[in-house]
């Protein structure tokens, strides 16, 4: 599989009234034609930042290090049209959809905008275009729907008027940051189901960002795994619940309620997650490891290969096969 | 049990926003729409319809009390009130809805451009609105009459300048709110230029209240017009405008005959409180439907 996306080594510095703080320190990641990527971790651990700058929105005075490459051009290095033309390659769809789509126009008219603004495209058939992928997404009567205000539209509805509308600029990568975190289950996985046809029948790449570990399992080929700004993990998603190779999965893996055991308490990893700015020397996760050793604080951890994964964890040799105590498997 | 099913659809139809806020306003509201269509008629074909000349005078019926087709009588001066009322709605209630439009559009233009641009731009046009809050209105007015010559055109125009602040820091918040919007950076870094999400996204979210600091702005402008045709430096006598006619109508008041400075007065509360009321109700009852 070809890689479409590759970034290399990513550390991004935002600027606070504080001074620059890191969110993302040395991250890579590489996403193949039609390939879907999870991307899982704590509020905080930079999932959201790496999107961002995959897309260059992140905001101003941020300073970015490393490469970010997508289908061979340099996209750090891109700008004016060409940064654009990057951005329609590149779809986003965020969390919530209606803080994204003015509340006084009609669905057609935030849909076809940027169709018929920035690309000329005529009234009909940008209209028509809009229609043809509402109905993509499964929504019904489709003109109906482009007549109307978005207050008048549900959540569900509404994200996926924007899942449409990103698919009008025809991209070949798809991030979803949370897209599903504000709808209920039984909408989320409408949404989700939509989204893996799209996958299919598009041939879109797409980077799922998500706090649902058994979401990115069920609709991802490979998941990373982030703390304090760092990838730990990255595994074939299938693998990720059975086999985790860092004692960071091995702990969301457990942390996550299960339907089929009766528990008094959910395990819950000791102390909090930190962001990769006030992140410890060493290996960042160690204070809350139960598998640390001294050394483990003192030395940087590096990611290295291990039974098909990558895991970023001095001691992950020692620890196969053990990580999980058995309270699911 | 009931199996009927509500069809989302019409139901989203019925609540189209123009018609149920039409609906709601209540008596008062259709009361108001009553009294400002009657004055705009009067503003319009006022002078065309009405039954006698203005400004033809004839001393011995100075002061003399309705009758006849002289349904108000006539004033000190022995013209028909009714005829004066009628030619003096076009200045008094075109003047005001002139000098809201144009504090409105000066306002607007002014709030948006500080909200989007903002920074060193934001804050020296900020600074210069607070020193332009300094002078009330009438004043100015009277400083342009010193100076241009007392008329409505350069009464209006200092008024309009005078409330132009108002508009602008109202709306200034409101455009800065707006601005923050995820919607706007999204559109933006679609490559959308400023002049577009100002005209076609911003300001459509800030209108209704651009609509409701225009109606306060007209009822103010009327009374400040009125105040400044009173003084004698707006509208120039004999020229018929219910604010020259309060004065006018002084020295009869004087002589215990009332009527001409009450039905000018009378008019223009009934017009000030209508359009004051609608905008309120307006306000109100698209509270009721978004939010």
């Amino acid at each position: 599989m070809s890689s479409l996306l590759e970034v290399r080594d990513l550390t991004v510095q935002l600027k606070m009234d504080a001074g620059p703080r890191e969110v993302i320190t040395g991250t890579s990641l590489d996403i193949g034609e039609g390939e879907a990527m999870g991307l899982v971790g704590e509020s905080g651990s930079g999932k959201s930042m790496t999107a961002k700058a995959i897309a260059r929105l992140l905001p101003d005075g941020a300073t970015v290090t490393g490469s970010v490459t997508f289908d061979g051009t340099d996209v750090l290095a891109l700008s004016g049209d060409a940064l654009l033309k990057h951005r329609a390659q590149v779809a986003v769809v965020f969390q919530d959809p209606r803080a994204h789509i003015n509340p006084v126009r009609r669905i057609s008219d935030f849909m076809t905008e940027s169709l018929r603004i920035l690309d000329d495209v005529p009234k009909a058939e940008a209209v028509r275009k809009a229609a043809a992928a509402l109905d993509e997404v499964g929504i019904d009567d489709p003109g109906k729907r482009l007549k109307q205000f978005p207050h008048e539209l549900s959540g569900g509805m509404l994200q996926r008027v924007m899942i449409a509308t990103a698919l009008l600029s025809e991209p070949r990568l798809l991030l979803a940051d949370e897209c599903t975190t504000a709808l209920d289950v039984t909408t989320q996985a409408e949404v989700m189901a939509i989204l893996d046809d799209l996958r299919r029948d598009r041939g879109l790449s797409m980077l799922f960002i998500t706090h649902d570990l058994e979401l990115a399992g069920a609709v991802c080929d490979r998941t990373c795994v982030m703390y304090a700004g760092q990838i730990v993990e990255t595994s074939a998603a299938s693998r990720l619940h059975e086999d985790p190779l860092h004692p960071y999965s091995a702990a969301l893996v457990q942390a996550r309620p299960d339907i089929s055991s009766t528990a008094e308490r959910l395990v819950a990893i000791p102390g909090r997650p930190v962001s990769a700015f006030e992140a410890p020397s060493g290996c960042r996760f160690a204070p809350r490891c139960p598998h640390s050793l001294d050394s483990c604080r003192s030395t940087d951890q590096v990611l290295t290969d291990l039974d098909g994964g990558v895991v970023r964890c001095g001691r992950a040799t020692d620890l196969r096969g053990n990580l999980l105590d058995g309270a699911h498997v | 049990m009931s199996t009927e099913i509500l069809d989302p659809v019409a139901e989203a139809e019925e609540s189209a926003p123009s018609r149920r806020r039409l609906s709601r306003i209540g008596v008062i509201g259709w009361v108001s729409i009553a009294i400002i269509a009657l004055a705009l008629l009067l503003a319009i074909f006022g002078p065309i319809l009405r039954p006698f000349d203005p400004n033809l005078s004839d001393l011995s019926f100075a002061n003399v009390g309705p009758f006849g087709s002289h349904l108000l009588g006539f004033d000190g001066q022995g013209r028909d009130v009714l005829s004066r009322i009628m030619e003096g709605a076009r200045t008094t209630v075109l003047g005001a809805g002139f000098v809201a439009l144009i504090a409105v559009a000066i306002g607007t233009t002014l709030a948006i451009a500080t909200a989007w641009f903002g920074g060193k731009f934001d804050a020296s046009v900020s600074a210069g609105l607070d020193v332009l809050f300094a002078f009330p209105g009438i004043l100015l007015a009277v400083v342009a009459a010193a100076v241009f010559g007392p008329s409505l055109l350069s009464a209006g125009l200092a008024l309009a300048i005078a409330y132009s602040p108002y508009v602008a820091r109202v709306l200034r918040g409101a455009a800065l709110k707006e601005r923050a919007m995820t919607y706007i950076a999204a559109l933006e870094v679609q490559g959308f230029g400023a002049w577009r999400l100002c005209v076609r996204h911003l300001l459509p979210n800030i209108s209704s209240l651009i609509v409701a600091q225009g109606t306060i702005l007209f009822g103010f402008a009327m009374v400040d017009l009125a105040a400044i045709s009173f003084l004698g430096l707006g509208v120039q006598s004999p020229q018929a405008d219910w604010g020259v006619m309060v004065s006018e109508g002084k020295t009869s008041l004087l002589q215990g005959y009332p009527i001409v400075s009450l039905t000018a007065v009378l008019c223009i509360v009934a017009v000030v409180a209508a359009v004051s009321f609608l905008g309120e109700r307006l306000d109100a009852s698209s509270k009721d439907v978004l939010r």
